[in-house]
């Protein structure tokens, strides 16, 4: 405890309120608001409805949910699979290559995302990989961003994992495939689920690369989003954006139970 | 070869031909104009123009701009939760991580309705100056800041602030003299991490509708989807990961010393 008079920690504390509130609670609250009202100039919303969520669970929107919701999981998965295979066998190398390693695979991160989608039109627009115009241009890009905080998380808890375990499973004769399988994955679990959500919450909101690169027939949430609130629908715009937020929640909110689950293994 | 380098094969080659492969062909392109051959006449169009050197500015002033302002602010706020905790301070910190989750272009979004033409507050053409994007920049990059802050703030040995406190140190003191230096690490490698993220941020800006802020990453892509100049968005986009992978690099740097 820091501040001790009591009237002095009042005063603290309606000025984290003062700064937190406005800021941080409000963008949220006003998003939300304006997902169920028709006009808003004065203090509070007016028009009260529900016509935006009608129009954002059907046709287009519904399809751009799908769209999200599919490119999500695939890149999600993809980049799971080589950021822990990446990570597991950066780990087994020497200090150097590994250093190496972890070098590439954070290259990602610290390249905008715009430029990555400038990338992959410029490498894949042309024979012998055509994949401009097609969904796999949009599910490659994503994969590409979220790989790097795949890698990230995962090589952190390798760097954790107590190494008595897996030694304890080879001095009893086990081999390395099953010392992976049955103790390093298992013990890995919580963070691959982590990293798994955090992968997902990632490519859901991806909105730079994909600007690049959509094709008509394959438009997630965060590009309907852009284009209702660039044509000056800003209600609808608001509704889509609660169901984009809404559908992430609960994927990560279904993703964290599996991970309570796995740690009390 | 030795089998730990095979295994280690397949996900750097992945990468370097999803990635790497298309970085290259960006910076070949960027010395290739239109008319064919090979020049750094793309070069010298961009950095002539205005628009570039303006974009370059902007970038870099909201950026520092961004990042001293999470800074403070995210500062000032950790504090708050981890010394003068009040109840609902855990669920303050967890709605922090749920916040990281969602799109930085939501902010925007709401301030579309706050301070926009038909806003709450009014018509005045807030959102369309580089003072909107700050806002939107710092409400969305501050809790970058909080998370590697808040994990420094409990692991502090709270006796020593204890102790500073009862031979007569004054909050202002404690924080200046103890906790100040103690999660310096953590504030380097938010604010550096934060930056980055500034630089490269393209959704925050591309919401706010604004003729009068272009940025890097909004000129990548105005230069490539609107114009079809593919050499230049190239050359602009060279220009921005130059600057970000450096200031990724101090970060790394940064964050080793710190030990996180």
């Amino acid at each position: 405890m820091l501040v001790h008079s009591r009237g002095a920690r009042w005063a603290v504390w309606a000025v984290f309120l003062v700064l937190f509130v406005p800021l941080f609670a409000l963008p949220l609250l006003v998003v939300l608001g304006a997902s169920f009202a028709t006009h808003w100039s004065g203090v509070l919303p007016s028009g009260p409805n529900t016509a935006n969520y009608r129009a954002a669970t059907r046709g287009e929107a519904l399809q751009a949910l799908t769209t999200s919701l599919l490119t999500a999981t695939t890149a999600s998965l993809l980049a799971l699979t080589v950021g822990t295979w990446a990570a597991l066998a950066g780990a087994a190398l020497k200090k150097r290559y590994r250093r190496l390693m972890d070098a590439l695979f954070v290259l990602p991160v610290a390249v905008p995302s715009v430029v990555v989608g400038l990338s992959v039109l410029v490498a894949f627009s042309k024979p012998p990989m055509l994949l401009n115009g097609t969904r796999w241009i949009v599910i490659l890009a994503h994969t590409v961003l979220v790989t790097a905080f795949a890698h990230q998380s995962v090589s952190a808890a390798i760097t954790r994992l107590d190494p008595a375990y897996e030694q304890a499973a080879a001095s009893l004769g086990a081999r390395p495939a099953r010392v992976l399988l049955r103790v390093r994955l298992p013990l890995l679990l919580p963070s691959l689920t982590a990293a798994a959500g955090l992968c997902f919450a990632l490519s859901m909101g991806e909105l730079s690369a994909t600007m690049m690169l959509y094709p008509p027939d394959w438009t997630p949430l965060p590009v309907l989003i852009y284009a209702a609130t660039d044509r000056g629908a800003l209600f609808t715009g608001s509704a889509v954006a609660v169901v984009l937020m809404a559908a992430t929640l609960l994927v990560l909110f279904a993703v964290s139970r599996v991970r309570t689950r796995a740690s009390y293994r | 070869m030795s089998r730990r380098l095979l295994w280690a094969l397949p996900p750097v080659a992945l990468l370097a031909l999803f990635f790497l492969y298309p970085l290259a062909l960006v910076v070949q392109q960027s010395f290739q104009p239109d008319g064919g051959g090979t020049s750094l006449r793309p070069y010298a169009d961009v950095f002539a123009s205005e628009a570039f050197r303006n974009a370059l500015w902007t970038t870099v002033w909201l950026a520092l701009a961004s990042t001293a302002g999470c800074l403070v602010l995210g500062f000032l706020l950790s504090l708050v939760i981890a010394f003068v905790p009040f109840p609902g301070a855990k669920a303050v910190a967890r709605f922090i991580d749920v916040y990281l989750s969602f799109p930085s272009f939501l902010i925007t979004l709401a301030l579309l309705f706050i301070y926009g033409t038909t806003g709450i507050i009014g018509s005045f053409q807030f959102l369309t100056t580089p003072w909107g994007v700050l806002l939107a920049e710092v409400t969305y990059f501050t809790p970058f800041v909080m998370r590697p802050l808040l994990a420094a703030f409990s692991q502090l040995d709270t006796a020593q602030l204890e102790a500073a406190g009862s031979l007569g140190a004054r909050a202002p003191r404690i924080i200046r003299r103890i906790i100040l230096p103690e999660s310096l690490p953590a504030l380097a490698a938010g604010g550096s991490l934060v930056l980055v993220l500034c630089l490269n941020e393209f959704g925050i800006v591309l919401f706010t509708g604004a003729k009068g802020v272009t940025t890097l990453p909004m000129l990548v892509y105005s230069k490539a989807i609107l114009e079809s100049d593919y050499p230049g968005a190239c050359v602009v986009a060279v220009v921005n990961v130059l600057i970000s992978v450096s200031l990724y690099g101090l970060y790394r740097v940064v964050s080793r010393r710190a030990g996180a």
